[in-house]
């Protein structure tokens, strides 16, 4: 139960009392393969946390087991320190956590404004469920306008929308309501110049609004841009975790090479090896 | 704008002036194309051209006599068509709807004929017991994480099996008399009305009701609708129940129209020709996509088709023949119309 037990592992910083999130001893193990182990974690209420790491270190696990889509093998999940037990997203949402995730979760068959309430549709009430879809019409175009999100119609299906907008629409998502933390799981990746401008736009005008949020992204000059704090994963561990303003690019740069080599030097990974994207 | 300005005019004032008419045409044009793009109009049209072309070329096809033959026949179709619509929109299948559509009216005869349970009752049953085995294919299909292809062809048999046994193969008249008789199939029309009532009920609840946005969720993205809170599982569990009882419900109703009880007929035609209508209504079978409009018309372009030909005398043979080209052409319009809509949204986009 002790941290020094796992004293390698274990933060630079013990969790400070006012966390809005804490991640204490998490480990998940899918099958033979462990995505986490032991992990420490914490965000500050209004701080954006940077988290880099390798593919398949096992950052979406960790997005996953905080957003109850995963339920941890051990350790305790605590939002404004009150620990709680999700056994679904539905039960994190009601807790103020929501997520982008890696793949959208977007259904590409089903217009924008259906997509922004999936999973919480709203309906006309009575038991049929009948879906209020000019209600959820007006709601999802005023929200898209205010925060500044362009799309053709909230009536068009997901699946004609360019990445950006999809990126824009999975935000949108996920902070249509009240959240205390958000979640995004590489909301970058796989974007171009001037569409990741956009989302980084959204992500800041999130964080000046005070947004407590964890960003995951492989680019650390977007992160540095973005994040208040930085923590890097490594084979289900935590390995660094520091403020943005007590480190740089450079010291970053230079711990991942470094790591990198020692990796190669202990015959981790092979030298060529540029493969193995998640 | 041009509303608020003629009401407080009065209706009497000068109008507004329209629109100059070239904006027209191109709206109108625009209109026609979108409903062009919608899914279920090719069928309809096939329909159309079908009923015209029968009805012109042939004096017994527009008769009153034959029109009740012909929703007699595809009253099922359209009732078990909609609801493999629906299952297919989870990106599932059912291969059992049509066996349950044999098997459940023998429960009714089994607790009414035989035990002497109230007729309203024992069919109540037997709806009960059509949604238990509708739950089996679901929790099959769900828990065991097997494709319902496999699990539904294994209920297929062992359902035709259990009546096989329990009828130890010998036909039975189940024969209702009265108002509820007439209720129930003895009225000419009875049987399309219910299809009917079946078809309006899984519109609704498909196109309008929040679990029909969690059954496209499911069959369009099955982890991303998981990711986003849609129970998957549950989804497609009660998916497979509904299924089960309305086969089981219209197999009643198209029994007591009949009065015979075959258990020679292990229902897989019938469940082939609701997949069908399905799939050229415009249903995907690889799940997010679905119409019940399109599987309503889809029945009415199988029934047309098997009464047409029957009627112009032609070989009953040549219907599987036109049935499969139509299976292929629809599929293929299909994936047209698609790309034809995709590809207007994003020159919208531009
Ligand atoms: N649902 C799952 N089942 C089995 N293995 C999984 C599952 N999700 C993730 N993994 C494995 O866990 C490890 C961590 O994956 P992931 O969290 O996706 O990494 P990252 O997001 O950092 O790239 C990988 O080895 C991956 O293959
Ligand atoms: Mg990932």
């Amino acid at each position: 139960m002790s941290v020094t037990e796992h004293a390698g592992a274990a933060p630079a910083q013990s969790a400070p009392a006012d966390s809005v999130l804490r991640v204490e001893h998490v480990s998940k193990t899918f099958g033979a393969v462990v995505a986490l182990r032991d992990v420490n974690l914490y965000v500050k209420p209004g701080e954006v946390l940077g988290l880099v790491g390798d593919n398949g270190a096992g950052k979406s696990t960790l997005c996953k087991i905080i957003c109850g889509f995963h339920q941890p093998d051990s350790g305790r999940i605590l939002v404004e320190g009150k620990e709680v037990h999700f056994r679904s997203v539905q039960d994190a949402r009601r807790h103020g956590i929501d997520t982008v995730y890696q793949d959208l979760a977007l259904v590409p068959q089903l217009p924008i404004y259906a997509n922004l309430y999936l999973g919480r549709e709203e309906t006309l009430g009575g038991p049929l469920r009948l879906l209020a879809r000019s209600r959820m019409r007006r709601v999802a175009e005023d929200y898209l306008r205010a925060i500044k999100v362009q799309v053709p119609s909230v009536n068009a299906d997901v699946e004609t929308l360019s990445g950006g907008q999809r990126q824009a629409v999975a935000v949108a998502r996920a902070t249509r309501s009240q959240v205390k933390v958000l979640l995004l799981d590489e909301p970058l990746a796989a974007m171009g110049a001037r569409e990741s401008a956009l989302i980084i736009d959204l992500i800041k005008d999130l964080a000046a609004k005070g947004q407590s949020m964890i960003v995951i992204d492989h680019n650390y000059t977007h992160l540095f841009q973005l994040c208040d704090r930085l923590a890097i994963l490594q084979e289900g561990v935590i390995t660094f975790d520091r403020l943005v303003a007590d480190t740089s690019l450079h010291e970053l740069t230079e711990y991942m090479v470094s790591e990198y080599r020692r990796q190669v030097d202990t015959g981790r990974v092979e030298r060529a090896d540029g493969s193995g994207r998640h | 704008m041009v509303k608020s300005a003629t009401t407080a005019a009065g209706p009497l004032e000068a109008p507004p002036t329209p629109a100059p008419p070239t904006a027209g045409w191109v709206s109108a044009g625009r209109q026609l194309r979108r409903i062009m793009e919608r899914r279920e109009i090719a069928i309809f049209l096939v329909a159309i051209l079908l009923f015209l072309y029968f009805s012109i070329s042939t004096t017994a096809f527009a008769t009153y006599d034959n029109f009740v033959t012909l929703t007699q026949f595809l009253a099922p179709i359209a009732a078990i068509g909609a609801a493999e619509a629906v299952v297919l929109t989870t990106g599932e299948v059912d291969l059992s709807s049509g066996t349950a559509f044999i098997f459940f009216p023998f429960v009714v005869y089994y607790l009414w004929a035989n035990a002497g349970v109230p007729l309203v009752l024992a069919i109540l049953i037997s709806l009960v017991c059509a949604a238990g085995f509708g739950l089996i294919n679901g929790l099959l299909t769900t828990l065991l994480n097997l494709p319902s292809f496999v699990t539904t062809l294994g209920t297929l048999f062992a359902l035709d099996g259990v009546m096989l046994v329990t009828s130890n193969g010998v036909q039975e008249t189940l024969s209702f008399s009265g108002t509820g008789g007439s209720i129930l199939g003895g009225y000419s029309w009875s049987e399309i009305l219910w299809a009917l009532v079946c078809v309006v009920a899984i519109y609704y609840w498909l196109h309008h009701s929040r679990f029909g946005s969690h059954v496209v969720a499911t069959g369009g993205n099955l982890v991303g609708a998981a990711e986003a809170g849609v129970p998957v599982r549950r989804v497609k569990i009660w998916c497979f129940v509904m299924i089960a009882v309305v086969s089981a419900f219209i197999g009643i109703i198209d029994a007591a129209r009949i009065t015979t009880l075959d258990p020679g007929n292990d229902g897989t035609q019938e469940m082939f020709y609701a997949i069908a209508a399905a799939i050229i209504g415009g249903t995907a079978m690889t799940g997010g996509r679905g119409t019940i409009i399109g599987a309503a018309v889809g029945s009415v372009v199988l029934g047309i088709l098997f009464d047409g030909l029957y009627i112009k005398g032609i070989n009953a043979y040549y219907f599987q023949l036109v049935l499969g080209i139509a299976i292929l052409g629809a599929m293929i319009a299909n994936v047209q119309l698609r790309r034809a809509a995709v590809r207007r949204w994003k020159s919208i986009r531009r």
